[in-house]
């Protein structure tokens, strides 16, 4: 008589519910069929028997929890018939590896650029596109020499874009119209602004302004929005959530480019990127004013100072209005606004005199920020301003 | 230099800094910058041209004596004396 | 006035037994131990000569049995002798696999420090010519991977003569695999040439495309490879690992660095091998400075074949070197 017992599925089994018999007392079995279902920690699994004969007895009823070991059933065998079964033989290969030859998706080609990571890191460094260079290498790859090629290149290439991108830029008003109507309508659409003022004393600043330009040559006199420029760029380092863009999520930018509307005399803005304003002295803000804004009005923009933009600062000027709201310019998350500079009754401890005023405004992707975060930022910017000396 | 020859320095310069416009519309007594849409910018980028085509440094605290092109003939022949 | 150099010719299977001779002369606690290193001279005449010389307290057969042998080896490192055990053939070493891997490279770190195995152990290794697939084993990489011993890598006459006497200056078991495919190999070498040091991976040719990183019988084949490339105007540095562990990984990251390519070219199995392991690292530490996928050529994933034709093909030769590198940089 054959012992049938409770099979351990596993080390770590140690017992077994016996949920249901698939056999009866009297049934014939043989290898491979199912006896019983059994529950486990592992699920319900269906137990096979591993000998042919016919069922003596059931020992223990559904619904039992049995250690494992412990005899089920008794099967009583009987002769199995000695007819060789004929086998199909098992062809011998020897075992190989299968190689490929680098993992090339046919998909993937189309929007994936090959570039070595040497390649890659030289053209970032050097704000090339990878779309922009022929690989050479092997799959078409870019190597460090296309970068090179290209970067050589670029020196003839940046001597002859003025005077192309001048033809090419025939832009008519109505093309800039248009640009600004899809950058304004997707901003309005998508960007849940908030909008934040802030009236600044700007008596210390011109002061120093003053102060300054009366040392210096004509030619090297700052304008107030050069203080603007510096003191935002500066408070943004304390406000990384508004140097950034919206992509799918808040995505902070590492420099500090700040966008600066230029009023075109025809009607429509360019907005050229101040790059890196943070790292700038004031009179490196001038210079770099002296250079974009003719060239903005021209429309000799660069590509890079017209996308790199990660924060806008629109400022009235004077004889302007004194506050203004923008709208954002996606995928940026905030524009900073500065109103007319005026003569304003300013009360302060008590007292009340006549102060040179700008408001400051703010308005801030909802998404992205928080009106707190905004209102720090406004009230940094202001105290920033208070210290035009250590702009 | 006479004030017909200086206005038409500054005519020039002033189409210089703003192609756009037209500066010999401008009457006597308007606001130069009002009336052109000149910015700040634009500003400090004539009086930079005005010293270096008439010689003459105009400070910043003069700058409100030169709003208008008769206050401006003016000044200019004041200092060029 | 300059010392002229004094050059002088020599076999491979010489420089080595100058090594041997060397060492046993230089320190009295030092012996050979090893099968037929005694009367028969050495199953490739390597000890030819040297238990006449030293005598049988020095130069000791032994039975043919590599647990038992490399076991005595590791007893008297451990009793303050410096033992040189010659295990025929890597082709033999499993059979002491486990006293190497379980007991010479353990010992040190399960004693607290108390116990070292100051043992080296040389071992033939490498395709000789028609010898058979259980006879052809380059079986580096297993030794490279065992934490607790050092494994060296003979791949020139000066490492051949000079690598012996500084591994039994080393407190740790040392592993010296020696290429009896190079034995009769002669090559010009200065007479004063001793060699300095036992960490560090060498480059013999300076180069700035691409280097070329190898060991063992690789070494000399990568050398012609780039001089024949450089009659194409592909300027290769080629690097000797010789130390394969540790690696000494300063030197090769840095060349990679320089030339921004690399190809790893060694006789044993691509996977899981030293090249494996060289690539990775190149990898990891100098992703950005790649300007192509690291390139290896290995021994095709074959037991190595009988016929002379199919043996030659089943590992990388001169020409393959010379052409996988015009691939590489001229993507042809």
């Amino acid at each position: 008589m054959i012992e049938f017992l409770m099979p351990s599925l596993g080390a770590d089994m140690e017992d077994g519910t016996l949920i249901e018999w698939k056999k009866r007392t009297g049934d014939s079995v043989k290898r491979g069929d199912i006896i019983a279902e059994v529950e486990t920690q592992k699920g319900l699994i269906e137990i096979e028997v591993f000998d042919e004969g016919i069922i003596e007895k059931l020992l223990i009823e559904e619904g039992t929890k049995v250690p494992v070991g412990t005899v089920l059933a008794l099967i009583d065998p009987i002769e199995v018939s000695l007819e060789t079964k004929k086998e199909k033989p098992i062809e011998l290969h020897p075992i190989q590896e299968k190689t490929t030859e680098g993992i090339t998706q046919e998909a993937e080609r189309e929007i994936h650029i090959k570039a070595s990571p040497l390649a890659k890191k030289m053209a970032e460094d050097h704000h090339i596109a990878l779309f922009q260079i022929k690989g050479s290498g092997f799959d078409g790859a870019i190597t460090k020499e296309d970068v090179e090629h290209v970067i050589a290149q670029r020196d003839v290439i940046d001597k002859e874009k003025t005077v192309i991108e001048t033809e090419k830029t025939v832009a008519s008003s109505e093309a800039i119209r248009a640009a600004i109507a899809a950058a304004m309508s997707k901003s309005n659409r998508e960007i849940p602004h908030y909008y934040l003022e802030k009236k600044i004393d700007l008596t210390k600043a011109l002061t120093w302004l003053q102060e300054a330009n009366e040392q210096r040559k004509v030619q090297s006199r700052l304008l107030p929005v050069v203080l603007f420029i510096k003191a935002i760029a500066k408070t943004l380092l304390d406000f990384p959530d508004l140097n950034a863009i919206w992509d799918n999520g808040l995505k902070p930018k590492k420099d500090i480019n700040i966008g600066f509307v230029v009023a075109l005399h025809n009607g429509g803005i360019m907005v050229p990127a101040i790059h890196q304003a943070d790292l700038k002295t004031v009179d490196e803000i001038m210079q770099t004013l002296n250079d974009i804004i003719p060239r903005a009005r021209a429309m000799k923009l660069r590509s890079s100072e017209l996308s790199d933009g990660t924060i806008t600062l629109t400022s009235m000027g004077d004889g302007g209005a004194d506050a203004v709201f923008g709208v954002i310019y996606p995928p940026q998350v905030a524009i900073i606004g500065f109103g007319s500079i005026s003569e304003q009754p300013f009360a302060e401890n008590g007292m009340l005199g006549v102060r040179s005023v700008v408001n400051a405004t703010l308005a801030g992707d909802h998404r992205a920020t928080d009106g707190l975060t905004g209102s720090q930022f406004l009230n940094l910017l202001a105290r920033n301003l208070q210290k035009p000396e250590s702009l | 230099m006479n004030e017909d020859e200086i206005k038409k320095n500054i005519f020039q310069l002033l189409k210089k800094i703003a192609p756009d416009t037209e500066p010999s519309v401008l009457k006597p007594d308007e606001n130069i910058r009002e009336t052109l849409g000149i910015d700040s910018f634009d500003a400090l980028q004539f009086i930079i041209a005005l010293n270096e085509k008439l010689g003459i440094e105009i400070p910043e605290k003069d700058y409100g004596k030169t709003n208008t092109l008769s206050d401006l003939l003016s000044y200019i022949m004041n200092k060029i004396k | 006035m300059e010392n002229p150099v004094m050059n002088t010719t020599l076999t491979y299977r010489e420089a080595l037994k100058q090594g041997i001779r060397e060492a046993l002369q230089n320190d009295k606690d030092v012996f050979l131990m090893g099968e037929d290193v005694g009367r028969y001279g050495g199953a490739f005449a390597v000890s030819k000569g040297l238990l006449q010389e030293f005598g049988e307290e020095r130069i000791m057969d032994v039975p043919l049995s590599e647990s038992g042998f490399v076991g005595a080896g590791i007893g008297a490192a451990l009793a303050g002798m410096k033992p040189i055990v010659e295990v025929m053939t890597v082709n033999f070493s499993l059979l002491a696999m486990d006293q190497i891997v379980n007991n010479a490279a353990t010992l040190q770190h399960m004693s607290g420090g108390q116990l070292h195995v100051p043992l080296v152990i040389r071992m033939g290794c490498g395709i000789s010519k028609q010898l058979g697939a259980q006879h052809s084993h380059s079986w580096e990489p297993f030794y490279a991977h065992i934490p607790g011993l050092v494994v060296l890598s003979a791949g020139t006459h000066e490492d051949a003569r000079g690598m012996l006497r500084l591994a039994l200056l080393s407190p740790d078991p040392v592993v010296l695999f020696e290429y009896t495919g190079m034995l009769n190999l002669e090559k010009e070498v200065a007479v004063d040439s001793d060699i300095l040091d036992i960490s560090k991976a060498k480059v013999l040719k300076k180069g700035k495309d691409i280097t070329i990183i190898t060991y063992g019988i690789g070494v000399y084949k990568c050398l012609d490879a780039a001089a024949e490339l450089a009659t194409v105007g592909i300027d290769a540095e080629v690097i000797d690992l010789r130390v394969l562990r540790p690696l000494d990984e300063f030197t090769f990251l840095a060349s990679v660095a320089k030339t921004h390519r690399a190809i790893i070219v060694e006789d044993a199995w691509r996977s899981v091998s030293v090249s494996s392991e060289v690539s990775a690292r190149i990898m990891e530490k100098t992703f950005y400075d790649l300007d192509a996928p690291v390139l290896r050529l290995c021994g095709i994933e074959v037991p190595i074949p009988y016929p002379a034709h199919l043996e030659e093909a089943a590992v990388p030769q001169i020409q393959d070197i010379v052409n996988a590198v015009k691939k590489m940089i001229h993507h042809d």
